[in-house]
């Protein structure tokens, strides 16, 4: 700040504090300006002091109700066991109120309590951005890294704009009344088919631009819980494909995720769709479950990851010529394992928000559950890449516990300790071995391994819970009477259910994304030149380094106005291309 | 005069430049570098994937000299590099024709 302004940023202050200092001019000095600052302050100090001693006052004007019981005096209550009474409850007579009054009021608690719940979730999941991020980062290659930032930040913002304007409607449209944030059931628009003497619900048609009569708090917390959600789904496949994928083609797909076809798939297992009334249509358990989206977010997620990586082909020097793949370490291990605990702390708002209600307790045992199955997840991937590699490989080690959390999200909310961890360790040992035979096996390059992680432990994530859910909850989850059991605790029917949301999630999802990303890339191609990925894509893509010290000549080359070094004549490797 | 270039292990770096200072050298250039010897770099772990590194980071350490001195310097830096593995590196000794101070414009041992 000038020295002027300055002063004037004390003076506002000072008159703001008291009267007094309003006589000072704005030009006078800086010294004059705090001195009346702290003269002002130690006036208006003690004037409050003041207040405070004498018998109780009120400032203003009695209101009619107050002066019939005048309000008590005000004393400190530093235990804060006095803190909130029966004059808290609003009320017509003050201090009086009519048992009408206080259920009106318990009610309002209730639903304030629970909304603040999923708002706060809300924002913890949004900062899963930040982790998803960092990892996809840090396992890659340092000449990338401004292009693989940027995607992970601008999914964020294209994926909410998209889900404002019409992927929330399709996602949520038909959802009804939602109990536990006020019941009022203004989303109450599902587009549905009839087969076979049943209603098939495929897509919700209300609340475009949240505009209308979806002008509602509810509506509102729900739209933001639900974007984080969608945008976690949004953000994975960018890993898988991170590299080599032009930044044009990745806003256009950022739209499409958002827009239709996350919101669809959502539909049908949130938002009322055909998949969550299997149960109440058919009999199978309580239809697809998933609590806070193993399929619906991450398997979502991997599974566009995969289409996408298959379409895109590897990158330049993944393969051999006789198949065998080069590894490409990334490289930032540190970024890598923050992301992680990053990840690891926003899933506490991922599963235990997802109850869309604190006055749900079970909260405790979703979030216990959570951090016990990211654990096992850690644990297994240690000693799985331990034994088989002689080292633990500190990547495999973040997966491990990513796709421990990812597992559990499902059935975090229907399984005891026990199970969580099982469930975790599975996917810790699941994530190293479909890591391995995605890359060489399927010789599909996934650079940060989104697809072993999201894709492969979403689907044993939906699975687990058809096999272990123990029955302690769950009772009228989609409108079916009864808790959730698995298939170990008398619930086949439920496992049968899981597996249909499974393949359908595959199927529709896998379909979709690649139609979407072979069309795109044979109109106007999605992936970058091999000169533009051998020099790294920052600078082509993006105009600017993400190491700019470290990444020199180039820069020194741009910084002095000359023309961009040529890469080596590379015109005679073409990227090798999946079929 | 002399011009000793060592190829040393980098964390050999401190023990080679203490024997050298304590021995009267007064300057010395160094930089980060990389190559490989008969040993042809190594082999690294990846997510379960090895791959070989060609080129191992090395330090190369140039010293300027009198005659006289030079194969007492030589004598230091292999005391203070050695650790007895493979990959311990190289010193190069060449004949130097002139070194300039450019400050003064000095000229020979002078301006060492």
């Amino acid at each position: 700040m000038l020295p002027e302004e300055v002063s004037n940023y004390f003076h506002r202050k000072g008159t703001e504090m008291t009267q007094g200092t309003r006589t000072i001019s704005v030009g006078r000095t800086l010294r004059i300006s705090a001195i009346a600052l702290v003269v002002g302050g130690l006036l208006a100090a003690g004037g409050w002091v003041f207040a405070q001693d004498k018998p109780a006052a009120p400032a203003a004007p009695p209101a009619p109700t107050a002066a019939a019981t005048p309000p008590p005096p005000s004393k400190p209550d530093p235990a804060g066991t006095a803190t909130g009474g029966i004059a808290d409850v609003t009320a017509k007579t003050a201090g009086k109120p009519t048992l009408e009054e206080i259920a009106e009021f318990a009610g309002h608690n209730r639903v304030s309590l629970n909304l603040m719940w999923t708002l706060l979730t809300g924002f913890l999941v949004m900062f899963m951005q930040a982790g998803f991020a960092l990892v996809e980062t840090g396992f890659t290659r340092a000449k990338n890294v401004a292009h693989t930032m940027m995607m992970n930040f601008m999914v964020y913002a294209i994926g909410m704009t998209g889900y404002w304007i019409c992927g929330f409607a399709l996602h949520m449209g038909g959802l009804g009344a939602l109990s536990t944030m006020g019941g009022t059931g203004l989303l109450d628009s599902e587009f549905t088919i009839s087969l076979l003497g049943k209603d098939f619900g495929l897509f919700g048609m209300k609340g475009f631009f949240l505009a209308g009569s979806t002008y509602d708090v509810a509506v509102f917390a729900l739209f933001l819980f639900q974007m984080v959600f969608m945008d976690t789904a949004a953000t994975i496949p960018t890993g898988a494909m991170a590299e080599r994928w032009k930044f044009s083609s990745f806003v256009v797909y950022a739209f499409f995720l958002s827009m239709f076809s996350y919101p669809i798939f959502a539909n049908w297992v949130w938002g009322g769709g055909w998949l969550s009334q299997l149960g109440k249509n058919f009999g199978l358990g309580h239809g697809h479950v998933d609590f806070a989206g193993s399929s619906v977010v991450h398997m979502v997620g991997g599974v566009t990851a995969l289409a996408g990586a298959m379409v895109l082909g590897p990158r330049i020097g993944k393969y051999n010529k006789d198949g065998s793949a080069n590894p490409i370490p990334g490289h930032n291990i540190p970024m890598g394992v923050l992301g992680c605990f990053i990840l690891a702390f926003g899933w506490f708002g991922f599963n235990p928000g997802s109850t869309l209600a604190s006055s749900d307790l079970r909260i405790s045992v979703i979030a216990v559950n959570t951090m016990l199955a990211s654990a096992s997840g850690a644990i297994f991937a240690m000693f799985y890449m331990w034994k088989k590699y002689g080292k633990p490989d500190p990547s495999m080690m973040v997966n491990g516990m990513l796709a421990g959390l990812v597992a559990i999200t499902a059935p975090c909310a229907f399984v005891s300790s026990f199970w969580a961890f099982f469930i975790g360790a599975v996917s810790g040992v699941l994530v190293c071995w479909a890591a391995i035979f995605i890359e060489t096996v399927m010789r599909v390059d996934d650079p940060v391994g989104a697809i072993a992680v999201h894709g492969v432990n979403g689907a044993w994530g939906v699975l687990s819970l058809g096999l272990f859910s123990d029955g302690t909850y769950g009772d009228g989850f989609n409108g079916v009477e009864g808790t959730v059991r698995g298939l170990f605790y008398g619930g086949a029917s439920q496992f049968v259910a899981q597996i249909i949301g499974t393949v359908t999630c595959f199927v529709f999802i896998f379909a979709a994304s690649y139609a979407f990303f072979k069309i795109y890339d044979l109109v106007w191609g999605m992936r970058v030149s091999p000169e533009v990925e051998l020099e790294g894509l920052d600078v082509p893509e993006m105009g600017a380094h993400g190491y700019p010290e470290i990444q020199g000549p180039a820069t020194l080359v741009h910084a002095m106005g000359l023309s961009t070094p040529k890469a080596p004549a590379m015109s005679t490797i073409a990227p090798e291309r999946s079929r | 005069m002399k011009k000793i270039e060592a190829i040393i292990k980098p964390f050999k770096l401190d023990d080679v430049k203490e024997a050298l200072t304590r021995a009267g050298i007064v300057g010395m250039t160094l930089s980060e570098v990389r190559g490989f010897g008969r040993q042809k770099g190594h082999t690294e772990m990846y997510r379960g994937g090895e791959y070989v590194v060609d080129f191992l980071p090395k330090i190369k350490i140039e010293v300027v000299t009198t005659n006289e001195r030079a194969p007492k310097v030589v004598e230091l830096i292999i005391e203070a590099a050695r650790t007895g593995a493979i990959g311990d590196g190289k010193i190069f000794v060449l004949a130097l024709e002139d070194v300039v101070r450019i400050r003064t414009g000095e000229h020979g041992e002078g301006a060492i």
